[in-house]
């Protein structure tokens, strides 16, 4: 395991109406490959600022971003990003949606056939082979959901990137999906780093969290390591003493540590 | 002995109050069995007898204020044209006598100044569909860059907001000088009145496509066909109807007037060609055409539009 996608004293200024508005401020990690990372911490922290700064979405103000060894500028398929509203396109059917990544990534190496079997072997592996022909005003949240993750793994990304993937989502669905994620996961040994602000999400799917303080200027406040074994169950884990003990310290750490003023 | 009997019967009833309930328990539910099994509902009462009733409550509702509305409308034609006297409007019955020997042969061709009502209305429909066709051409990929770049948009505002309001009529004397004959002046004048719903809403229409969709573009790296042909087209395309379906009602509501000054043949034409011959119940029939037609026009592109909303 070396590491892999490393970020280098990131900083992010957005020009606003305002004057000028630091986001970021000395945001140094670096991620092992095939590790699952959380960024977790209190809405306006910059979480998804960062996340965007992986995809290349945003570029930052000062500061590296290195995936294996080569600068990140500007998004590409090699960094998938599962967005936090789906972004499914309504005029494609859910395989039509998987299809033009597929055939974005692989269309110039392999025939048609090939592209198909890829697209549908995504959505198999998200447990939606049946809805294939469907439009995504036809289908639930959860499912245009796993159609966004199916869009993504079937890209064979470098490194995962879901920004709260779940969080639109009621209880139900959501741990569904993510039971099922951290299955894809195993499965295919992704690099992935989320965004959530679900503190169970964070220490059920997570191999560390990295916690942010309040914004403005925010950094990352602690990391933390989740030992617990894989593969993991939540019902086994709600027994178990290290699991409430990570719970209590990521909660301790947004509560405490660094409580959100009301508004 | 009164007093053992009164106190018999009472003890009676005490005695025989459990059975009581017992027995008005149970056929709670056997008489409503008895009553509902044998005899049939009413139909009306049935589920789809409610239904029916339903339905039907629902077209007469649909079908009644349209209905009084005409039949009013007409009332008042005939009190208006009965009114005027000799000299009054021609009366609805008159004018559907009328109509019916004019549409008994739509097609005849006697020379140039005298043609059929369908002749009529297939120019005037070919000269929107050709003018309003032309604009689309230009129109709809002139919007479309003036919505992408922003320099462009900056650049065409002005000359838009400045010629945007101009009445179609004023461009006709233009048309005339440059193409020196009245069928391109009419075309013209329908291209240039019909081209700025088209590009406005097309613009807007590429301004406003969703930053998610345009994130999922950037992320995918989709080279700008691709970015063109599954998300901006797409996206827009039902910005692009409404403009298309505000051009060709602008369109329809010139050509009557540009006809009329430019002659020849069309509804417009046959109007002005009609009000010299003093057929006025032709004039009546004429202004229910272009209102049927142009109702037909829009119902068609609002089918069409209806095809591409995605939500």
């Amino acid at each position: 395991m070396h590491n892999y996608l490393h970020i280098e004293n990131a900083r992010m200024v957005f020009d606003t109406k305002k004057g000028k508005f630091t986001a970021l401020t000395d945001i140094n990690l670096t991620v092992k490959q095939g590790e699952f990372i959380a960024l977790i911490g209190h809405s306006g922290c910059g979480k998804s600022t960062l996340l965007n700064l992986v995809a290349g979405l945003t570029e930052p103000t000062d500061g590296i971003l290195l995936l294996s060894e080569r600068e990140i500028s500007g998004p590409g398929p090699e960094r998938a990003v599962v967005f936090q509203n789906h972004s499914l396109l309504p005029w494609l059917t859910c395989f039509g949606n998987v299809h033009l990544a597929v055939e974005r990534v692989f269309g110039a190496k392999e025939n048609k056939a090939r592209l198909k079997e890829r697209t549908q072997a995504a959505l198999e592996l998200v447990g939606l082979a049946h809805a294939m022909h469907k439009h995504p005003n036809e289908i639930s949240g959860g499912m245009k959901q796993r159609v966004g993750i199916a869009r993504a793994l079937a890209m064979e990304p470098k490194v995962l990137l879901l920004d709260e993937p779940f969080g639109a989502l009621d209880a139900l669905t959501r741990a569904g999906l993510q039971d099922e994620l951290m299955r894809i996961v195993q499965e295919t040994h992704a690099t992935t780093l989320m965004v959530t602000h679900d503190v169970d999400e964070a220490v059920l799917l997570s191999d560390r969290i990295v916690m942010m303080t309040n914004g403005p200027a925010a950094t990352i406040g602690e990391i933390l390591e989740v030992g617990l074994p894989r593969p993991r169950d939540r019902l086994k884990l709600a027994e178990n003493p290290a699991y409430h003990h990570l719970r209590g310290q990521v909660l301790e750490f947004l509560y405490q540590k660094h409580m959100k003023k009301a508004a | 002995m009164s007093a053992v009997t009164i106190n018999e019967s009472s003890l009676k009833d005490i005695m025989s109050q459990p059975d009581t309930v017992s027995a008005s328990a149970a056929p709670v539910e056997t008489p409503a069995q008895v009553v509902t099994q044998p005899r049939p509902t009413p139909f009306f009462q049935t589920e789809r007898g409610q239904a029916l009733l339903e339905s039907a409550g629902n077209v007469f509702r649909a079908v009644l204020p349209p209905a009084i509305g005409l039949a009013l409308f007409v009332l008042l034609w005939q009190i208006v044209s009965s009114s005027g006297g000799e000299q009054g409007l021609p009366g609805p019955a008159k004018t559907w006598e009328s109509a019916q020997v004019l549409f008994a042969d739509p097609f005849y061709d006697n020379g140039p100044n005298d043609k059929g009502i369908g002749w009529n209305i297939l120019h005037s429909l070919y000269r929107v569909g050709a003018g309003f066709g032309l604009a689309a051409l230009v129109g709809i990929p002139l919007g479309f860059m003036i919505g992408r770049f922003r320099f462009l948009a900056g650049m065409t505002s002005p000359i838009i907001s400045l010629l945007r309001p101009v009445s179609p009529l004023a461009w006709l004397p233009i048309g005339l000088y440059v193409f020196k004959e009245t069928e391109p002046a009419s075309l013209w004048v329908i291209f240039i009145s019909s081209i700025w719903p088209i590009i406005l809403n097309t613009a807007a229409g590429v301004s406003r496509v969703p930053q998610d969709y345009l994130n999922v573009a950037r992320v995918l790296n989709l080279s700008e066909w691709k970015i063109f042909t599954r998300i901006l087209f797409p996206s827009v395309l039902p910005h692009l109807m409404t403009g298309i379906r505000l051009s060709m009602g602008v369109a329809w509501l010139v050509i009557v007037a540009a006809e009329m000054l430019t002659g020849g043949t069309g509804l417009g034409f046959w109007v002005w060609d009609e009000w010299n011959n003093l057929n006025v119940e032709h004039i009546l029939i004429a202004i229910f055409i272009v209102g049927i037609v142009g109702l037909l026009l829009e119902q068609s592109l609002m089918l069409i539009a209806k095809r591409f909303n995605y939500e």
